[in-house]
This record gives structure tokens, C-alpha cells and sequence, in this order.
């Protein structure tokens, strides 16, 4: 055992940017999926066939092949088809919010779907239009009771986001690994990266926690 | 006011409603009984297209709200419901419920709405209340909340759809007088209900419905001391 932290004291600085560019386009996934995830869920509900193919057809495929897959399509082929150089933040950006929108969507359609009917009755006999009874008297409601499913989603999404490091992408994995390489030495960096992971899901879980407990204001 | 012209409603093979015609008139009390599993609740919602009739035709007013071009939400929006679970809306204060449909559907200020909630709430007793939770309310507070949310729409009919049947017998009371003075008031309403007495007292008319046909139609003196139907001396045996 010579583990020796000293060394990569001056890479620390570097290393703390990619908690920036981590957080960066992380942030901007879990919006991108949640609001795709949204519509697509509401796409799921709706006795409209062509919406409801389409939102199965979505999850069936960004569920149902490889996420690292998906980034690479993203990253490496369309640019090959489409000519357009597509950048690693944009890709990052589009892998992840187009996936999470697959998982989100089955969030939220079990939500809402376990929000009382009468709910929806007692709207509709007030003649309320769909619109404002899905925004303020539903997905309120559905959220409330799938706040866990989605910090749960959340949680997995800024973990899986190391994978950016395969498309150079600087994110807090690729620059641990960029140190483990200029120093021979690979365990520290990667302890650290690990730790910050670590802090990073810690305080997601808490503001979840702070989120759900002010929701439950009504109970 | 309300013309029910030879409805029925299937559910698969289930026939639930047959044949159904009826009328009423403006001001009116009606009281809809019969056994459970007789239709009263699918004819009550058929009213407000909670469920929309296999066949047939209602009109409401000039307008045949069965017509598949009719806006459901406009005819929606002149009938209140109130149902038997209530169905308040959990994550709002009461205030709030009661605010809700006037703002976003009658596009009421925030004040004009609140002003009119006041004024339901101090009717129905509850007006220290506006700003609980649901939750935080007994049955029958949630009930009378539910009719003031329905009566903030100010609307022409109201449809009560078995209101105390969830209720603790002591709060049945509270919500049934709240329910009279509004029939006082000459509101037209349709009530399915269980409640004998109430209906015997408050209804201009009774429709007693079994296995979905419409049996008998009567005002309650005559109903309730000579039905002429068997099926409803066997119910009434029963029930008083």
C-alpha cells in the first residue's frame, strides 16, 4: 500500500471544474428528461392512438438499448450522416435528458394513474378544460407521490454521467482519469472523483428530502 | 328545464340504464332511490356527461347536451356535482378548492372569487375554515366544502350523488340541512340518495329506479305511503 495524496494536491483545482461541468449539463438532463418525460407520459394517457404508439415506441427503444450506445450514436454517427459536428456538451445534453425522458415518463404515467379518479370527475364536473386540470389538479398530485421514484432517477442520472467521459467530454470522471494518467497513479484521483460522486448524491438526496417534506404540507 | 327523453346505457353487455324518459322543471327537488345496482348513479351522471347514454336524448334548457357537437365543458360549467366521496382537491386549502373553477373557468379575479368562497363558506358554516387542508376537515365539513365548491360556479342544476353515504351518522345531519336550505332557495336539484326522510321532506318528486328501468315516478306522499309498484313496497319494507 503507497497511497500518497500529496501528488495530486496541485490537480485538485482541476479536478474540482469538472464537479462545474458535471453539475453543468447534469442539471440541464434532468430538466430536458423531466419535461420530455412529462409530455410523453401524458402522450401515454390520452385515447389517442398515433400519441400513445409514439410514446411507447420512445421508451421502448431509449429502455431498450444501451445508454453509452445511445451517447455514441449521438456523439460519433450523426455527425457521419448529418455533417454537423455536433459538440460534447450538446450530446452529453441530448443522451441524457432523451433517456431520462423514457424513465421519467413511466414515473409520472404511474402517478398519475394512482391519483384518485375522482379527481379528474370532480374537475371535469366543474368544467375545468384539460389543460389546467392535468397542470394544477393532477401532476401536483402525481409528483407528491412519486417524488422518491424521481430523486431515484435523478440520483442514477448524475451517476451514470461519468459516461460522458467516453466521448472527451471534461467532465469530473474524464478529469480523474486525465490525472491518474499524467501521474502513473490512478487510485487517488479516482478516490477523489468517488468521494465527490459521493457528496454530490448526498446533497441531491437531502434537497429531495427538504422537497418531499414540504410537499406533504397538505397531509 | 332538464327533458330525459328514452335514455339507456350499456356497460359491454351490462345494461344499466333502459329506456329512461322523465322531466324537470325549474326549482325542482327530485329525489332519485332505488336498490344499489339499479342505475341511480349512472342516471345522475349522465346529466353532467359524466357518462355519456348509449341512446337517447337530454336536453337542458334549448340545448341537447347528448348532441355529440355540444361543448361538455359549457354545459358543465351551469350543473353542479357533488359527489359521494367528496373529491376535494387534497393539495389546495379550502379557500383555494373553492376558488379554483371560477378563476380559471368563469375568469373571475382572484378577488371577485374569494369574495363569492366567503360568502358560500359563511352559508355552509365554514368559514373558519378557508384555510385548512382537506385533510384537516371531518366528512361532513369536506361535504359542505364540496357543495360550496360546486355552488362558486353559480350554477342552474346541482347533482348530489348519494352526499352522506360515506358520512359518520352524526355529521349526516349538518350536510342534509345545508342541502335544504338550498332547496329553499329554488335551486333544481337531483339527488340520488338513501335517506328516506330527507327525501320524503325535501323532494317535489321521487324517481324510484330498479335494474336500470325507471318503476315509478311520484310525489312523495303518495310514494311512500302507496307505492303501486311491488319492487318498491319490497324496497320500502326494507329501507323504513
Amino acid at each position: 500500500m503507497n497511497l500518497d495524496f500529496s501528488q495530486i494536491v496541485p490537480y485538485i483545482p482541476f479536478m474540482l471544474k469538472g464537479i462545474g461541468a458535471t453539475l453543468k449539463f447534469v442539471s440541464i438532463s434532468i430538466l430536458v428528461g423531466f419535461i420530455l418525460g412529462t409530455i410523453l407520459a401524458l402522450c401515454k394517457i390520452t385515447n389517442k392512438p398515433v400519441l400513445k404508439w409514439f410514446a411507447a415506441a420512445y421508451t421502448s427503444i431509449f429502455r431498450g438499448t444501451p445508454l453509452i450506445l445511445q451517447l455514441m450514436i449521438i456523439y460519433f454517427a450523426i455527425p457521419q450522416l448529418t455533417g454537423y459536428d455536433i459538440d460534447g456538451f450538446l450530446a452529453a445534453i441530448l443522451a441524457f435528458g432523451l433517456n431520462s425522458a423514457a424513465y421519467v415518463s413511466e414515473i409520472i404515467r404511474a402517478g398519475i394513474m394512482a391519483v384518485d379518479h375522482g379527481q379528474t370527475e370532480a374537475a371535469e364536473a366543474l368544467g375545468i378544460p384539460y389543460k389546467p386540470m392535468m397542470l394544477n389538479i393532477i401532476l401536483p398530485q402525481a409528483i407528491k407521490n412519486i417524488l422518491p421514484a424521481l430523486m431515484n432517477e435523478f440520483i442514477t442520472l448524475t451517476k451514470e454521467s461519468a459516461i460522458v467521459s467516453t466521448i472527451g467530454y471534461l467532465d469530473l470522471m474524464r478529469r480523474a482519469q486525465i490525472v491518474g494518467a499524467d501521474l502513473y497513479r490512478n487510485f487517488e484521483p479516482l478516490l477523489v472523483a468517488g468521494l465527490i460522486y459521493w457528496i454530490m448524491v448526498v446533497i441531491l438526496t437531502k434537497i429531495g428530502s427538504m422537497v418531499e417534506r414540504r410537499m406533504r404540507y397538505s397531509d | 328545464m332538464i327533458k330525459v327523453n328514452n335514455i339507456s346505457k350499456t356497460f359491454g353487455k351490462n345494461e344499466v340504464l333502459k329506456n329512461i324518459s322523465t322531466s324537470i322543471n325549474q326549482g325542482e327537488v327530485v329525489a332519485v332511490i332505488g336498490p344499489s345496482g339499479s342505475g341511480k348513479s349512472t342516471f345522475l351522471r349522465c346529466i353532467n356527461l359524466l357518462e355519456t347514454p348509449s341512446a337517447g336524448e337530454i336536453w337542458i334548457k334549448d340545448t341537447e347536451i347528448t348532441n355529440p357537437k355540444t361543448n361538455k365543458q359549457m354545459v358543465r360549467q351551469k350543473i353542479g356535482m357533488v359527489f359521494q366521496h367528496f373529491h376535494l382537491f387534497p393539495h389546495m386549502t379550502v379557500l383555494e378548492n373553492i376558488t379554483y373553477a371560477p378563476q380559471k373557468v368563469n375568469k373571475l379575479s382572484k378577488e371577485n372569487a374569494e369574495k363569492i368562497a366567503k360568502n358560500l363558506l359563511s352559508k355552509v358554516g365554514l368559514l373558519d375554515k378557508m384555510d385548512s387542508y382537506p385533510n384537516q376537515l371531518s366528512g361532513g365539513q369536506k361535504q359542505r366544502v364540496a357543495i360550496a365548491r360546486a355552488l362558486a360556479m353559480e350554477p342552474e342544476i346541482m347533482l348530489f350523488d348519494e352526499p352522506t353515504s360515506a358520512l359518520d351518522p352524526e355529521m349526516v345531519k349538518e350536510v342534509l340541512d345545508v342541502m335544504k336550505d338550498l332547496a329553499n332557495t329554488g335551486m333544481t336539484m337531483i339527488i340520488v340518495t338513501h335517506e328516506m326522510n330527507f327525501a320524503r321532506e325535501v323532494a317535489n318528486r321521487i324517481l324510484f329506479l330498479d335494474e336500470g328501468v325507471l318503476l315509478e315516478e311520484q310525489i312523495p306522499a303518495i310514494f311512500f305511503n302507496q307505492p303501486s309498484t311491488v319492487r318498491a313496497q319490497e324496497f320500502l319494507a326494507k329501507v323504513l
